[in-house]
């Protein structure tokens, strides 16, 4: 009952007052105060709720047979009878009454004036209580938004009041926030020889505990951008200053990169933020680099790389508010469309006003936006400098990281026989396993797997992601799910990581007995691990204490291969 | 990321009590599946006809969902009869032995055809 514990206590008719404003009253000055009692909780479950709520005027507790430890405790603090304040149906106190003065009993009178009063008094106690549960939310509001405000100051601070001027390039930046202000953030910084530093980040989590952990992460990077030697050195040392001194459960996703604008040449280096675009002649392209989200573990590398923007192009960097956004019925904006609007869009500003255009007509311009939206382009003009390589697939660009720590494929083949498709992090949030089915079926468009096999491995991932989510960081979003998505000449593998290692791993990848779960003998539940196991030609389970992973393994040609 | 539009609605052709389902069925789909189930069967049918043609992703709590709803059917001597599910969710459906319980069909005049009324 909704009632209890709370708005009861605080009803108890106190002191040593006598009850007024009913003349007809004979013996006023019989009804006795109750000096000592102090305001009760009543269990919610008590049966005394329902029976004053029913009880059609005063009750006497001395005749009330009841199993009830209000009742019980009323009793002992010395109450002989209790009027039920109801207004509407609903009780809203009680007025508690010990021994007549006299040391009669209560008379017909003195309960019918007991009566009068509580059905009078009851309407005008809801209305205080009403105004003061309003004050109690108008305080609570004022608080939050306050907050709010602080958030946003403390964010807008940290970015970039103007946009650098770049010769021959066209910057420009968009940046709009929720109503509850996340940690998204940007950042240009100025470096020696006319290079500039270029960030994109997201905090996890929202209000002013994200806004401080985007100042700080901004500090360190500005600080290590001038000394660090390249954009995945930069992104180490800022991962192990923000280690120690991240709250538990955030993290910081972001892309680095050092743009010399005089070669058009781009170093990044990504810690789990979106993948840039570069939108060129043939097509938009994606910059993949691998690397953690920072501040969730100490030692992590990232893996750098090195790309050229050519004259006309443009690469976008963009935060998870655009393609993650979702339409009335639910549909997410997506990677796949976020690329297909650059291509036409003639890059730079012209390309952010296509992009929010069409996020506005596809979720309604008066839709609360879900998420911070960041997005910064930089532009090359289509004069400027030698063609690099327009035709230089971006992925195939030299990695010069050092090589991911030695990790062994699941068939037991070396590293070094492996391309990595993609790598990516996502928060556990139900129903992200659509995204991470979205981002892999990208990622292996380019390998000879049927449409059949396809719907195969999007299945398994999802349901390897859903299982992540659900069982291993057990649903909260601040815990990343990692995904890396590999290929060999035979295989294409998908490894999805969650953080709980220390949970026991689930074996229940026998055949459910539908004959039972139809008999109501079993749950409905229970299918997860075996569509998976159904679905790909091996799946391994392995943890290594912090960790634990599904190995998801479809081959690429051979028996298997049944499209 | 929690809703994503599942609906179903109820509908009668020739004596038949079709479910039109559409977007995602997952474990959200639940009541809203009851719902509808409740209310194709209250001219007492024999059985039901599910509509999958609208019916973009099935995940395992969504087979969950599909599967109590045959054991409600079956308690109350209903048949549950489906058509319009793709290739793939064709083979899951083998895979977890739903098809066993629930006949397949490849649209919807073969299945108001097989289904008594």
């Amino acid at each position: 009952m909704s009632v209890f514990p709370g708005r009861l206590r605080k009803v108890t008719l106190g002191g040593r007052r006598k009850a007024q404003g009913a003349s007809a009253a004979p013996e006023r000055e019989a009804v006795a105060g109750m000096a000592d009692v102090a305001p009760a909780d009543i269990a919610s479950n008590d049966p005394i709720i329902a029976y004053f709520q029913a009880a059609s005027g005063a009750v006497d507790l001395e005749g009330l047979e009841l199993e009830s430890p209000a009742r019980d405790a009323l009793r002992a603090a010395g109450v002989k009878m209790v009027v039920p304040l109801v207004s509407q149906g609903e009780l809203i106190g009680l007025l508690n009454l010990g021994p007549r003065l006299s040391e009669q009993e209560y008379s017909t009178d003195d309960r019918k004036l007991l009566t009068n009063l509580a059905s009078q008094a009851a309407p005008a106690v809801r209305v205080g209580q009403l105004v003061r549960e309003q004050q109690a939310e108008a305080r609570s509001r004022e608080r939050i938004d306050q907050e709010l405000r602080v958030a946003t100051l403390v964010q807008q601070q940290f970015l970039p009041k103007e946009l650098p001027e770049l010769g021959g390039w066209e910057v420009a930046a968009h940046y709009r926030p929720a109503r509850e202000v996340s940690g998204d953030f940007y950042d240009f910084i100025e470096l020696p020889e006319g290079r500039i530093g270029i960030v994109a980040g997201d905090v996890t989590d929202k209000g002013v505990p994200a806004a401080l952990v985007m100042a700080t992460t901004r500090s360190i990077l500005r600080g290590e951008a001038t000394h660090a030697a390249g954009p995945g050195e930069v992104l180490r040392r800022a991962n192990d200053l923000l280690v120690p001194d991240i709250p538990p459960q955030m993290f910081v996703t972001c892309l680095y990169g050092v743009l010399d604008p005089a070669t058009g040449r781009f170093r990044y280096a990504n810690a789990g933020h979106n993948l840039p675009y570069v939108a060129t002649a043939d097509g938009v392209v994606e910059m993949r680099a691998r690397g953690m989200p920072l501040g969730l573990m100490p030692g992590m590398d990232y893996e750098e790389k090195e790309g050229t923007i050519g004259p006309g192009e443009s690469v976008l960097l963009h935060s998870d508010g655009l393609a993650e956004a979702h339409s009335p019925d639910g549909e997410m904006f997506g990677f796949p469309r976020v690329m297909k609007l650059m291509e036409g869009s003639g890059g730079g500003s012209e390309m952010i006003d296509v992009l929010l255009e069409e996020l506005d007509r596809w979720h309604g311009r008066d839709a609360e936006q879900e998420d911070d939206i960041t997005l910064v382009t930089l532009k090359r003009s289509a004069s400027a400098g030698v063609t690099m390589s327009a035709d230089e697939p971006q992925e195939e660009l030299t990695s010069t990281a050092p090589a991911a720590p030695g990790r062994t494929s699941s068939n037991g083949r070396a590293d070094d026989s492996v391309q990595v498709l993609d790598e990516f992090t996502l928060a556990s949030e139900e129903g992200n396993e659509r995204l991470v089915m979205e981002r892999v079926t990208g990622a292996v468009a380019g390998l000879p797997l049927g449409s059949k096999r396809l719907e195969r491995l999007k299945t398994a991932v999802a349901e390897a992601t859903m299982n992540a989510i659900e069982h291993g960081n057990q649903n909260k979003a601040e815990l990343p799910v990692s995904v890396r998505v590999m290929a060999t000449d035979d295989d294409v593998q998908v490894h999805i990581t969650d953080l709980g290692g220390a949970n026991e791993v689930p074996d229940d990848t026998e055949t459910p007995d539908l004959e039972a779960k139809l008999a109501g003998m079993q749950t409905p539940r229970g299918w997860g691990l075996f569509l998976i196991k159904n679905m790909v030609d091996d799946m391994q389970v392995t943890t290594d204490g912090d960790h634990h992973t599904i190995e998801l393994t479809l081959h690429l040609k051979g028996d298997g291969n049944d499209d | 990321m929690t809703t994503r539009g599942f609906e179903a609605h109820a509908r009668h052709r020739e004596g038949v009590v079709i479910i039109d389902l559409s977007g995602e069925v997952n474990k959200f789909s639940g009541a809203t599946l009851t719902a509808a189930y409740g209310e194709a069967t209250e001219g007492n049918s024999s059985s039901v006809l599910l509509n999958f043609l609208d019916v973009d992703y099935i995940n395992s709590t969504g087979i969950a969902v599909i599967v109590a709803l045959l054991a409600q059917a079956r308690t109350e001597a209903r048949r549950v009869t489906a058509y319009g599910l793709t290739e793939h969710y064709k083979e899951i459906f083998e895979i977890t032995r739903l098809s066993d319980f629930m006949a397949i069909y490849e649209d919807e005049d073969n299945a108001v055809a097989q289904v008594p009324a």
